[in-house]
């Protein structure tokens, strides 16, 4: 009799099937055809002409995810030591930048990379050389590590202080040097953590276009700045257009399983 | 602990000056006297009057507010009935249709921007072949709206389900209410905490999207993150400083209330695991 | 015996074609205590449920008062449930918890219409109520305020709160510690009394189920193996299986010989049993307090004392008997590795059938390869894996 209650899904399940498996089916469809409507494979190959935009897409974002977790996993671990209180209030702080709007997080740093920005002021007055950031690659990295680190911190810190403290101590108890078992326990107990991060920075890294937009000037055209070209752009060409998000759409479905053949389980990392 | 606790502190410290200093700079700047970006050259409110002057922005806001309160009370009632709907289905079809949920979550927004826009500019063409005026617009705009929030709601309700015990809704039955009102009276209040962080969720995805916006929007109807973009685009203006600033502030004191009322849940939970045992 | 109140015929239950059920037959009468007693996974929850309206039986009927009810949902049935874990609802205080049902009911006002229960009279009930279960003055405690105990007479009072005819309860006792359950066995007991109404009681516990109970039903495998008097259950188990679960027991294979004399442990016995068929295997059972223990030749066996055990009253002693190893309750202990000998008088053997249910033999009458349940006795949380049930 329990049963009978699942119907109330129904709604959405059709609500679901117009609106995701359609749209997902549409640009399929799209990507293998051409403007007349005729079957084609033209706009994949097509894509060969922009190996230099995915070669630096994915380049950029797995430097950022990188340097994401060459940041993240320590802070994560050093919070994981603190109380609970600190920790939360650290927690918050991390995610405060978050809520607000990417287009207001990335647009600060425009006025701080800028050539005569503060940053080089700051350089100035140090008597150290200038740094001419500001639309290069460096930038748009610089942007997304800024942007995504609390993707890394935050799922990395939930499952750190999720570690049971008695399985800690039972390893010191076992003779394990500090050292040893951070090696031993506490890294491969944190590797759902760190999946999870590095799934939660590369797929937005390797889609944005805003901060490409943004700090890159234009010069470091990315996967995302390409697919944008195509549906609101000069070059409107939504069979391209969709042929390049059929392929994104595939490079985030690889690395989300190879995420998920290592760490197992539901992940609850965000938080709220 | 043994070792020194100073390597973590100048990294924590490291690591708040990179967070805060972007956001600090805008705040400081949205004060400057004169244009420049990069000196502060005396203190003025001038930018903030001319933000609340500036009729396209307002309008934004309004739109933006309009919008997201609609698409998340829209998200909340339909992710909860669905999310009660899943969690009564049997294994199988609740995975799959979970799955589906997932999609619009995990999926890059740009592509679910441009999906839900061929979708929608498909229709747009079979409605103007049909002689009828359509175009992109609010709609199209609450629909995609709609459609990312629901996920959101209902992966915060569906562990408030999972947490109830099945006994709950049998005991509501036992004791003569119908199935309508076992839900009414005892599964709702009891999941409601669920019910408002997801309906919080959805109103806040909704408020500062941008890329599922900018790709299912026709060009006369403007969000405000469109129209920072299109500032950021053009010329700057200190006004965006101002804007960011009060988004910020407001930003800031949601947050504190959320925090607030969680802890209080949570020290609520806390109680009961002790009374109990 | 006063009237027969309900009756399962034929019920069979089934999940996923996993038979928890096997067409089971069953009768309640008005005013009994009647206790369901089995392992875990032995069908007595699913039976409850069943009574309860929460399951519908795969085939075979259920009858109250005559009427069948197969098909009546819970909301429509003069039965309330006292749920394993209580089940209160956290968001409601007490008094709201106990007045659930009340305010829900319907009652016919004479003019063909219904209407809902009048405040004062809710009042009065609840308030009636929370006295009986001993939590007068507790109505606006909030439901996590309460202890374990508590707990479980707030549940017991927002049962019987609507006068119900039969109140099911689902191991209530089960979360309470153990002079805890004691004070609310006889609490029960005393409350059943008072109100007047059938209390059908499903425990795993068979102390719990000999102490409370007018009649035990034992159950196994989804099978009703014996149902008497408490009384009854103790002396005259019918099967290996009810006398391992009631009490401790030896159960030797043995075969019948012929009337009045049984053949195990390599000798042969005289017994008070008859009616087998020649040479028919059978179970014996011999309960540890009636071995009794005698100089190494005074008995009709002889072993050596393999451990001893202090349990208060008494001294548990395991000796060794060839292959068979024998337990023995007695107020003297030996020392181990001491020779004694064992006497068994005739009264003492109950020679059983075995149950050819099982064919594979004795073994699986123990209680230790009993299937994990299919019972969800563990409600809440597990939304993914207690959903079949």
């Amino acid at each position: 009799m329990k049963r009978r209650g699942g119907l109330l899904a129904f709604p959405y399940a059709v609500w679901m099937i117009l609106f995701t498996v359609v749209p997902m089916l549409l640009v399929v469809w799209f990507a293998l055809t051409d403007e007349d409507g005729l079957p084609t494979v033209g706009n994949f190959i097509r894509l060969w002409d922009y190996g230099a935009v995915f070669g630096r897409s994915l380049g950029l974002a797995a430097v950022s995810t990188v340097i994401c977790l060459l940041i993240g996993y320590p802070l994560a671990y050093v919070l994981s030591r603190e109380t609970d209180a600190m920790r939360n209030t650290a927690m918050l702080l991390i995610m405060l930048p978050m809520w607000i709007n990417i287009l207001l997080r990335t647009y600060a740093w425009m006025s701080i990379l800028e050539n005569s920005g503060l940053l080089n002021q700051l350089l100035s007055f140090l008597r150290l050389p200038a740094l001419h950031i500001i639309n290069t690659p460096s930038a748009v990295a610089l942007g997304m590590v800024y942007n995504y680190l609390p993707f890394m911190v935050l799922p990395v810190l939930t499952v750190i202080t999720k570690i049971d403290d008695s399985v800690v101590e039972a390893a010191q108890d076992l003779g394990g040097s500090q050292a040893t078992v951070f090696r031993r326990v506490i890294l491969p107990l944190s590797l759902p953590g760190v999946l999870s991060g590095i799934t939660m920075v590369f797929v937005p890294a390797v889609s944005t276009f805003i901060i490409s937009k943004l700090l890159g000037g234009g010069k470091s055209m990315l996967l995302g700045d390409l697919i944008e070209m195509q549906f609101l752009g000069n070059t409107y060409n939504p069979y391209l257009g969709s042929a390049i998000s059929l392929v994104m759409m595939v490079i985030v479905l690889i690395s989300m399983a190879l995420m998920n053949r290592f760490g197992e389980g539901e992940e609850e990392v965000m938080g709220l | 602990m043994k070792h020194s606790r100073v390597p973590g502190r100048v990294l924590q410290g490291f690591i708040a000056v990179f967070l805060y200093a972007p956001i600090l700079v805008l705040i400081v700047f949205s004060f400057n006297a004169t244009k420049s970006r990069v000196k502060f050259e005396g203190f003025t409110l001038d930018w903030y009057a001319k933000l609340f002057e500036d009729r396209q922005v307002l309008s934004a806001l309004y739109l933006t507010l309009v919008l997201a309160v609609l698409s998340a009370l829209a998200a909340t009632v339909i992710g909860t009935v669905s999310a009660i709907g899943l969690h009564n289905m049997k294994r199988r079809p609740r995975k799959a249709l979970l799955a589906l949920n997932n999609i619009p979550v995990v999926n890059p927004d740009i592509i679910t921007g441009v999906s839900l826009m061929l979708v929608f500019l498909l229709c747009v063409s079979f409605l103007r072949s049909l002689g009828l005026r359509a175009g992109l617009g609010f709609t199209t705009l609450l629909l995609a709206h709609v459609t990312f929030n629901i996920p959101y709601v209902i992966l915060s309700v569906m562990p408030k389900l999972r947490q109830l015990s099945r006994n709950t809704y049998e005991a509501a039955l036992d004791l003569g209410a119908n199935p309508f009102q076992a839900y009414r009276r005892v599964i709702l209040p009891e999941i409601m905490p669920g019910v408002v962080s997801g309906a919080i969720i959805a109103f806040t995805m909704s408020i500062d999207d941008f890329l599922i916006s900018y790709f299912t929007t026709g060009t006369s109807v403007q969000t405000l993150p469109m129209v920072i973009y299109a500032m950021t685009r053009k010329r700057i203006s200190p006004e965006i400083n101002a804007l960011s600033t009060l988004m910020f502030l407001t930003v800031l004191v949601l947050l504190i209330v959320i925090n607030i009322l969680q802890s209080r849940d949570q020290k609520e939970k806390e109680r009961r695991f002790r009374a109990v045992s | 015996m006063p009237k027969e109140l309900i009756r399962l015929v034929d019920c069979t239950m089934a999940f996923d074609g996993e038979i928890v059920l096997n067409a089971i037959n069953l009768t309640i009468h008005d005013k009994e205590f009647l206790t369901l007693l089995g392992p875990s996974g032995c069908g007595k929850t699913t039976t409850l449920r069943l009574i309860g309206g929460f399951e519908t039986p795969t085939s075979g009927g259920i009858f109250f008062d005559g009427a069948r009810i197969n098909d009546v949902p819970p909301h429509k049935r003069r039965v309330n449930t006292v749920f394993q874990k209580y089940a209160l609802f956290p968001h409601l205080n007490v008094f709201e918890n106990v007045a659930f049902g009340l305010r829900i009911a319907k009652i016919p006002d004479g003019g063909g219409k219904k209407s809902r229960l009048p405040e004062g009279e809710i009042e009065e009930r609840v308030q009636g109520a929370l006295e009986l279960v001993g939590l007068k003055g507790y109505h606006r405690r909030r439901v996590h305020q309460l202890s374990g105990g508590q707990q479980q007479r707030v549940a017991i009072a927002r049962a019987i709160v609507n006068r119900p005819q039969v109140l099911l309860l689902d191991e209530p006792l089960g979360a309470l510690d153990l002079k805890l359950r004691k004070e609310m066995q006889h609490e029960l007991k005393e409350i059943q009394r008072q109100v007047g109404i059938t209390f059908v009681y499903v425990t795993h516990d068979q102390e719990e189920a000999l102490t409370m109970s007018d009649t035990v039903v034992v159950m196994n495998h989804g099978n009703i193996q014996q149902i008497g008097t408490p009384v009854d259950i103790y002396n005259e188990p019918v099967n290996a299986f009810v006398a391992d679960f009631i009490g401790e027991s030896n159960i030797i294979q043995g075969v019948m010989h012929k009337d009045y004399s049984v053949s195990f442990a390599g000798r042969l016995f005289e017994c008070v049993d008859s009616g087998f068929d020649p040479n028919q295997p059978v179970d014996v059972v011999v309960r540890p307090e009636d071995v009794r223990m005698t100089p190494p030749d005074g008995g009709q066996l002889r072993g050596t004392v393999n451990s001893v055990t202090f349990k208060g009253v008494f001294y548990e002693i395991f000796i060794d008997v060839g292959e068979i190893e024998w337990m023995v309750h007695s107020t003297s202990a030996p020392k181990i590795g001491d020779e004694v000998g064992l006497l068994l008088t005739p009264e003492d053997i109950h020679v059983m059938d075995r149950p050819d249910l099982f064919p594979e033999g004795a073994e699986a009458l123990t209680l230790e390869d009993v299937d994990p349940e299919p019972e969800f006795e563990d409600g809440g949380g597990d939304g993914e894996d207690g959903e079949e049930a």
